[in-house]
C-alpha cells in the first residue's frame, strides 16, 4: 500500500558544489529525527558521495542501480542509519555507465519506496543532464540550493525553468512546488555590500525561500565526520536547517509574516556571525 | 575620484552586489525568453509566407522576422518586401508583443 502522504523531494541547483549532498543529508535527516520515516536517495551516479557525508560509506554492498537492473532488492541495497532509526540511505553506484538510469527503473524503485517511506528526498547531480533530470521527474517539491553569488543563481533560475518543463507534474498540469535554499551566506559581506542579499536572489529567483543557512565552520566539520548537519553538535547551520525543514512541514506561523520569521532569522545570523564558532 | 564618474557608477568603490544584481537580472530575463519561446519563430514565419502568399507574389527570402528585446517589451518586427509591380501596396508592419 503506498502510504498517501509520502512525498517525494527533490534536492536540486544546477551548479555543482552549492551544497546539495549536504543539504539532502541535512533535510532527511532532521525529517526522520522529527519521527518521519525518510529515505535519502542519491542519484549521483559514477560519482556517489551521499553515503560519505552520512557516514555510511563502509557499509554500501548494493545500490540503485544494482536494484534498477534487478541484481538487489531495495531493502539489501537501504542502509539503516545508526543515529536514527527512520534515516536510511540508497546509495549512487559508482559505474561510469551513463544510461545506466532509466525512467521506468527510477519510478519502479521510488514507488517501492512509496511503500514504506513518507518521506523520499532525492540528492540531485550537477548539470541538467540525464541524472539530474532523472532527480527531478517525479518530484512532488523542490528544494533550489543557491549560493549567493551569479553563477549559482543563474543555474537556479534554469534549474526552475527545468522543473515547470520537464517533470511528471509538468506534463500533468500541475506544478512541483518550488522552494528557495540559500546556502553559505554572510550576512556581515552583504551588509558590506560584496555579496547578494536572500532579498536579491528571492527577487531574482521569484520562488518561495524556505531558508538561509550561514556560511559555517560547522558545515565542513559536520562532512569530515560523516555527519548530517542537523544531527551534529549546535551551530547557526544546524538551527537554520532545522527551521527550513519545519517551515518545510508547514510548521511555519500561519500569517504571522513572513517579514518577522525572517528578520528573527536574519538576527539569529549577526547574533552568531559576532562570536566565531 | 570625480564626482562624475561616482555618479556614472564607474567608481571601483561601486559595491560589487549592486553590480552583480544587475547582471543577474538581465542575463535572467533573457535566459527565461531563451526558454523555448524562441523556437516559434521559425513556424511564425512559415505560417505567415503561407497566409501572405494567398494574397500577394512574395518571395520567400523576402519575408524576414525578428524578435527584438528592449527593456521590458519585446518588439516582434516583420518584414516584408512586395515587388512593386504589385498593385497591393503591402510594405512593411510592426506587431508589438509585451
Amino acid at each position: 500500500m503506498v502510504k498517501s502522504e509520502s512525498k517525494i523531494i527533490v534536492v536540486t541547483s544546477g551548479k555543482g558544489g552549492v551544497g546539495k549532498t549536504t543539504t539532502s543529508a541535512a533535510i532527511g535527516a532532521e525529517l526522520a529525527r522529527r519521527g518521519h520515516k525518510t529515505v535519502v536517495v542519491d542519484f549521483d551516479i559514477g560519482l556517489r558521495n551521499l553515503d560519505l557525508i552520512m557516514g555510511c560509506e563502509r557499509r554500501v554492498i548494493f545500490d540503485f542501480v544494482n536494484v534498477i537492473q534487478n541484481d538487489a532488492n531495495i531493502n539489501q541495497a537501504l542502509i539503516k542509519d545508526k543515529r536514527q532509526e527512520n534515516l536510511f540511505v540508497l546509495p549512487a553506484s559508482q559505474t561510469r555507465d551513463k544510461d545506466a538510469l532509466n525512467q521506468e527503473g527510477v519510478e519502479r524503485v521510488l514507488t517501492e519506496l512509496k511503500k514504506d517511506f513518507a518521506f523520499i528526498v532525492c540528492d540531485s547531480p550537477a548539470g541538467i543532464e540525464r541524472g539530474a533530470l532523472m532527480a527531478l521527474y517525479f518530484a512532488d517539491e523542490a528544494v533550489v540550493v543557491t549560493n549567493p553569488e551569479v553563477s549559482s543563481v543563474r543555474d537556479s533560475d534554469r534549474i526552475i525553468g527545468v522543473l515547470n518543463s520537464r517533470t511528471k507534474k509538468a506534463e500533468q498540469n500541475q506544478e512541483v512546488k518550488k522552494h528557495l535554499l540559500i546556502t553559505r551566506y554572510s550576512q556581515n559581506r552583504v551588509q558590506r555590500g560584496e555579496m547578494l542579499s536572500v532579498n536579491d536572489v528571492q527577487e531574482i529567483l521569484a520562488i518561495p525561500l524556505l531558508g538561509v543557512i550561514p556560511e559555517s565552520t560547522a558545515v565542513l566539520n559536520a562532512s569530515n565526520h560523516g555527519i548530517p548537519v542537523t544531527l551534529g553538535t549546535p551551530s547557526d547551520a544546524k538551527i537554520a536547517y532545522q527551521n527550513a525543514v519545519a517551515m518545510l512541514l508547514g510548521e511555519e506561523p500561519l500569517d504571522a509574516s513572513q517579514k518577522g520569521w525572517k528578520s528573527k532569522l536574519l538576527g539569529g545570523l549577526r547574533l552568531f556571525n559576532r562570536s566565531p564558532a | 575620484m570625480s564626482i562624475f564618474s561616482k555618479i556614472l557608477g564607474l567608481s571601483p568603490n561601486r559595491k560589487s552586489a549592486k553590480v552583480a544584481r544587475e547582471r543577474l537580472q538581465i542575463v535572467v530575463s533573457h535566459q527565461r525568453i531563451d526558454e523555448g519561446d524562441n523556437d516559434f519563430l521559425p513556424r511564425l514565419r512559415h505560417e505567415l509566407l503561407t497566409v501572405i502568399c494567398k494574397y500577394v507574389k512574395v518571395d520567400k527570402d523576402q519575408v524576414n522576422v525578428q524578435l527584438q528585446r528592449t527593456g521590458s517589451c519585446s518588439v516582434l518586427e516583420l518584414n516584408i518586401t512586395v515587388p512593386t509591380a504589385q498593385e497591393s501596396s503591402l510594405t512593411a508592419n510592426n506587431i508589438n508583443v509585451y
